[in-house]
This record gives C-alpha cells, sequence and structure tokens, in this order.
C-alpha cells in the first residue's frame, strides 16, 4: 500500500527522498574522512615507535618567552649515555642529531637529512641492511667518516650499482658507504623514508655539523607500565645533569608518545564528531523535508482518508499507513544514500590521495538515523491524517 | 433467538446541532425511528431537511448531539471513534451519490478494503471481493480503475464494496442522483435483490419512483420525521 501511493507519485518521493540520501551520504562520507585521518596519525605516531619517549631540548612550556638560543645546545651525547646506564627499564637510548646536506657522487647530487646516530638507532627504528652493515660502536668511537644510506639516495646517486664501499661526500667531506638499508617505503605521512643518509652520531656533531650537543634523544622503554616511571626518572636525572634545581625552568622536554598518539585521536575523533555532526544536520533537514512532503500528501488525500474511515479504518489503520510510508521514504533514501556515501568517500580517497575508512558504525548509525527520522517526522503529519473527522474528510474538494 | 421482527435501528430523541460563529442549528431536532431487521426504507425530504445528517449518525460515521442510538441491541450514540469504525466495518455498508471510490486502485482493491479493516488475508480477500463484483454483475472489470468504468458501473462497485464484509444493513444517500435512468434502474434492483435476500436498507432519495421500490417511506423536513408510510412490511429475514 505505501508503495503504490510512493510510486504513484516517482518524482515526489525521489525529491523527498534526496534530502534523507544527501544526508546520509555525507554522514557516511565525512565520518570516512575523518576516520581516515586518525588512521593516519595514528600510524604515523606508531611507526615512531611505541613505548617511547622522546626527549628534546628546550623548555615544554611554549607560551612562556623561549629561553636563551643556547637553552637548545643543552642536550648532550652524555645525556643518553647517563639515561642509558642509570635509568632502569630501558630497551634502547638513541640520541639523535640532524641537517640538510648535498651529498655528492662524482657529477651526481642529492639533497637529503643526514642523520647522526648511534648503532642503537637500527634496532629503535626496526630497521635492516640488505647490503654492507650498519654503524658499529668502533665507528662512534673513532668519528668514522661512514655512511649507510636508504635506497632512494642510492638510486639518485649510484643508479642501479651497489653503492656499498663507495665513496660519497656529504658536507664536501669524504664518506665512504659501508650499508645500503632495505627500503621502507612511505610513511603513512607521506614521507619518503628510503630518502636518508645515517652517519656516526660523533662524526655528525664534529666534522659535518660543527654542535656539540644533540637534538634529541630516543628512549624505548622496555614495557608500557613503566613509561611514566621511566619518564620521570629520566626528568630526575637530567635535572641534576644539568644542575636545574628549585622553581627553575628545564632546559628540556620528555615527550610521551603514547600520550601524545591518545591526545592526537582524541582530537582526530573530536573532528570526526564535528564533521559527522555537520552532516548529520543536512539529515535533520531531510527529516524535515519528508515531514513537509508528507504534510501535503496528507491534505491531499483528505478524501482518501475519509473514504477509508468510513470503511472502518481505526486511527492506528491511518495511522500506520502514513507512517509506513515514511518509514519506507527513510529507508530507501537511506540505502541510497549508503552506496552515494561510500562512492563519494572512495572517490575521496582516489583524488584527495589518501585513506578514507569506512566502518558499520557510521552506516548504521545513520541508517537507523533515517528510519528513525522517516518514523518521527512522520509522526505529525501520520497523526493529522488520523484524526481527519470521516464526514469532514468525505465533504473535502 | 427469533430474528424477525428484532429491531435493527432504533432512535431515541436524536437531535444534531451545528454552531456556527454563536448561532445554533438543529440539523436533526428530535428524531423517533425504529427499523426493523430486513426493511428497505426510503428517506425522503426537501434539500437541507437533514437526510444526510441522518444518514451520517444512522450510518455510524457522525454522534448526536443528544439522544440515544441503538443498533442491534447496542447503545452507539456515545462510542469513541475507533469504536464506531469497528461498527462501521462489521455492521454497516454504506452507499455515497458520488461513490467515493480510490482512484489509483483497482476495482478488486476498492472492493477488498473493508476486509483489510477487518483484519482478513489477502487472498481471501481477493477471492470474497471477486465474489461480490460477480454478484453485481462487474466479474470482468475487477482489474480496472475507477476512471475506466461508467458513472452506473462505478456505483456497483461501491455497492459491492458495501456489501463484501457482509453487513446486516446498507446505507445509501442518494446513490442514484448521478446515475442516468438506465443506471438507475439497474442499481435499485440490486437493492431489491439485497432487500430479498434479508438485508436491511436505508435509503435516501428524492425521486418518488425510487421510493416505492422500498415497503416503507419516511419523510424528513426541518430535522424531524413528519410522515412515516408501510410501516411493518418486512420480508423474511434470512
Ligand atoms: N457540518 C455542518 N456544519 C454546519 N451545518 C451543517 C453541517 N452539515 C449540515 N449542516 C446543515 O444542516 C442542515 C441539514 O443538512 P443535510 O443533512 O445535509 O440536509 P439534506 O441531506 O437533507 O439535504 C442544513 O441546513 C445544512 O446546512
Ligand atoms: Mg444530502
Amino acid at each position: 500500500m505505501a508503495f503504490t501511493a510512493l510510486y504513484a507519485n516517482k518524482l515526489r518521493s525521489l525529491l523527498t527522498m534526496l534530502g534523507i540520501i544527501i544526508g546520509v551520504g555525507a554522514v557516511i562520507a565525512m565520518v570516512s574522512v575523518g576516520m581516515g585521518v586518525r588512521s593516519n596519525v595514528q600510524e604515523s605516531i606508531a611507526s615512531l615507535g611505541s613505548n617511547m619517549l622522546i626527549v628534546s631540548p628546550g623548555s615544554s612550556n611554549r607560551s612562556g618567552p623561549r629561553g636563551a638560543a643556547g637553552s637548545k645546545t643543552t642536550l648532550k651525547y652524555e645525556d643518553a649515555q647517563a639515561i642509558e646506564s642509570k635509568v632502569r627499564n630501558i630497551d634502547y637510548v638513541s640520541p639523535n642529531a640532524s641537517g640538510n646536506y648535498q651529498i655528492v657522487n662524482g657529477n651526481q647530487n642529492w639533497n637529503t637529512s643526514v642523520q647522526g646516530v648511534t648503532p642503537g638507532y637500527m634496532d629503535i627504528k626496526s630497521l635492516s641492511v640488505q647490503s654492507g652493515s650498519f654503524i658499529t660502536q668502533e665507528q662512534m668511537n673513532k668519528r668514522e667518516r661512514v655512511a649507510v644510506i636508504g635506497t632512494t639516495v642510492a638510486e639518485n646517486l649510484f643508479g642501479s650499482e651497489n653503492p656499498v664501499g663507495k665513496k660519497i661526500r656529504v658536507n664536501n667531506q669524504p664518506f665512504r658507504v659501508i650499508g645500503l638499508l632495505e627500503s621502507k617505503g612511505q610513511s603513512s605521512m607521506g614521507q619518503d623514508q628510503d630518502d636518508v643518509v645515517i652517519i656516526p652520531l660523533t662524526t655528525a656533531q664534529e666534522r659535518v655539523l660543527g654542535i656539540t650537543y644533540v637534538n634529541s634523544i630516543s628512549i624505548q622503554v622496555s614495557n608500557a607500565k613503566y613509561m611514566d616511571q621511566v619518564q620521570e626518572d629520566v626528568e630526575i636525572l637530567l635535572r641534576q645533569r644539568h644542575k636545574i634545581v628549585g622553581g627553575k625552568e628545564d632546559d628540556f622536554h620528555v615527550r610521551n608518545l603514547t600520550s601524545l598518539m591518545e591526545t592526537m585521536t582524541q582530537t582526530t575523533t573530536m573532528i570526526t564528531l564535528l564533521l559527522g555532526s555537520v552532516a548529520g544536520i543536512s539529515l535533520v533537514v531531510g527529516g524535515i523535508g519528508i515531514m513537509n512532503i508528507m504534510m501535503v500528501s496528507v491534505t491531499e488525500r483528505t478524501r482518501e482518508i475519509g473514504i477509508r474511515k468510513a470503511l472502518g479504518a481505526t486511527f492506528n489503520n491511518i495511522m500506520m499507513q502514513f507512517l509506513i510510508e515514511s518509514v519506507v521514504i527513510g529507508v530507501i533514501g537511506g540505502i541510497i544514500g549508503i552506496f552515494l556515501g561510500c562512492g563519494i568517500s572512495s572517490i575521496i580517497a582516489k583524488v584527495g590521495g589518501f585513506n578514507t575508512v569506512i566502518t558499520w558504525a557510521p552506516i548504521a548509525v545513520s541508517f537507523s538515523f533515517s528510519v528513525g527520522i522517516g518514523l518521527l517526522f512522520g509522526i505529525l503529519p501520520a497523526r493529522k491524517a488520523a484524526r481527519l473527522d470521516p464526514i469532514e474528510a468525505l465533504r473535502y474538494e | 433467538m427469533d430474528k424477525k421482527d428484532a429491531i435493527a435501528i432504533r432512535l431515541r430523541d436524536i437531535k444534531k446541532i451545528y454552531k456556527m460563529g454563536g448561532q445554533e442549528l438543529a440539523a436533526l431536532n428530535g428524531i423517533n425511528l425504529d427499523i426493523k431487521r430486513g426493511e428497505f426504507a426510503a428517506l425522503m425530504g426537501p434539500s437541507g431537511s437533514g437526510k444526510s445528517t441522518l444518514m451520517n449518525i444512522l450510518g455510524c460515521l457522525d454522534r448526536p448531539t443528544v439522544g440515544s442510538y441503538e443498533l442491534e441491541g447496542k447503545e452507539v450514540a456515545h462510542l469513541s471513534d475507533d469504536e464506531l469504525a469497528v461498527m462501521r466495518n462489521k455492521h454497516i455498508g454504506f452507499v455515497f451519490q458520488n461513490f467515493n471510490l480510490l482512484s489509483r486502485i483497482s476495482s478488486l482493491e476498492n472492493v477488498a478494503l473493508p476486509l483489510v479493516y477487518a483484519g482478513v488475508g489477502a487472498s481471501e480477500r481477493r477471492k470474497r471481493a471477486q465474489e461480490v463484483l460477480e454478484a453485481v454483475g462487474l466479474g470482468d472489470r475487477a482489474e480496472h480503475l475507477p476512471n475506466e468504468l461508467s458513472g452506473g458501473q462505478r456505483q456497483r462497485v461501491a455497492i459491492a464494496r458495501a456489501l463484501v464484509n457482509n453487513p446486516e444493513i446498507i446505507m445509501a444517500d442518494e446513490p442514484t442522483g448521478n446515475l442516468d435512468t438506465k443506471s438507475t434502474k439497474e442499481i435499485m434492483e440490486i437493492f431489491q435483490e439485497m432487500h430479498g435476500r434479508g438485508k436491511t436498507i436505508i435509503l435516501v432519495t428524492h425521486e418518488p419512483e425510487i421510493a416505492v421500490c422500498a415497503n416503507r417511506q419516511l419523510l424528513v423536513r426541518d430535522g424531524v420525521i413528519t410522515r412515516d408510510e408501510g410501516k411493518g412490511v418486512v420480508l423474511d429475514v434470512v
């Protein structure tokens, strides 16, 4: 019965559904974009490693006046060594000093990031070497000019040749390539992880960067439950070493990647909800469209309602007839909207070049929402129809 | 129970008062009427005398302002809307002057409509609707839409619809008012046949030729019954 009535007014039914279709489609597309952003952020933080603490120079108090430029220079390799030897429940400590330099092989040159690291870096970043070897402690101690390069660098400087054993120039100094990294591809943020040159930290500090400090110290904690304890121990130790007493501001700060991840996840969830609820508003507007058309439909069909009532239709019979109609609009609109939303989401993924994540939750929620809206916004017109007086309805022209 | 001579309808001091902008209009002003089972009564009277108002109350489409209405022994004057709907569905078949068929559905579906609200299953509905359509001579028009039928045929569909749930009483408010002479004759034959099968029939008409088909003639004037002739001629109730 409901289908007959809807089919009799095909164009109008479709236009009425359009509001719901767009609403559901928008919710699904927006939420899938939001979820995509979230999973990208989560992946990229996770790719930095789990159970990681990162010590950076400078105060964490961003809003206050930043310390003198000198405060950036206070974090030392010795701090990393002290952390490794004094703080418990740590797997690796990896200090890092880096800069961008031109790398030259013969007449080929390539600009890339040069990372000064310790041997532990390989484990902490889960890197592996496909040819040659990684930096050793001995090379560290002797400040040797050796380099391990990523595949992108190798391709640009050596083509298909094996670079191991070859000479390159980093910042105009001769380096020997001792290893070629296994390719890691793009990071979830779209960064090429193979575009890197790795050299011993000490070499980087003295021979390339000309500095005595490190840019950061990464600490891999052995177990998630020790994160807070290790963070505290590291802070106490560094305050001692940097002679920071009383109320003086720290010249370093320790970030917990797990809690960073939690904050980011929270933020992106918020964004997703925001996008979803903005789209949800269009769903409500669609519902009002249903109500509007159903109202018109009830008025137009006053006579039909009168006839049905004269033949014995009760309040509930008429109520159900119109409610089913508006719910059917909601259901069909919802289903079409789901396909539309999934379609838009995959187009965004293709064109925008980033992941969108379609999950069941927004589909189920927006679908039941559209059914609910059909029901809710159908109630008023259906009541209006069901309450009509049969005689007056029959007299209606 | 003795069905013969049993009272189908009993009206006592029925008044219907319309309030219009401070003015009161008594469309019915104290109607007293008994109609026995199996009677065929014709209701006559000038336009505006209150015939339709009376029919609507008799047909449980409307409630009197005051008074008592017993239908098949049950007081119905103050039933709720839904209770009236059930009474209409079970006990009364109503035939209108302007047919009142739903234009988007077939004759068969129109005829089956009362059965929908009586809670009869779909296949049973079709079967019974088809039977009644055949009884009014429209078995071959079942799938036609109302606007594909002539006026007389439409009214026959409407009569089939009134009969389909097998009500005791058929009410018709000027059923031939929109029809030509030939169709009028056909329709009246159907009413007489229904009367012959024991239905109680109340029919509003302007035309004396039609009124004589009935075995009782009632004249309504200014909301009261002023003449009542041929009372008591009742065919055997089946
Ligand atoms: N809904 C209504 N509101 C006000 N007055 C009405 C209404 N229905 C009928 N009337 C009045 O009641 C009187 C009887 O009307 P009706 O029963 O239709 O007469 P008939 O069918 O005999 O021509 C008329 O004067 C009419 O104007
Ligand atoms: Mg009338």
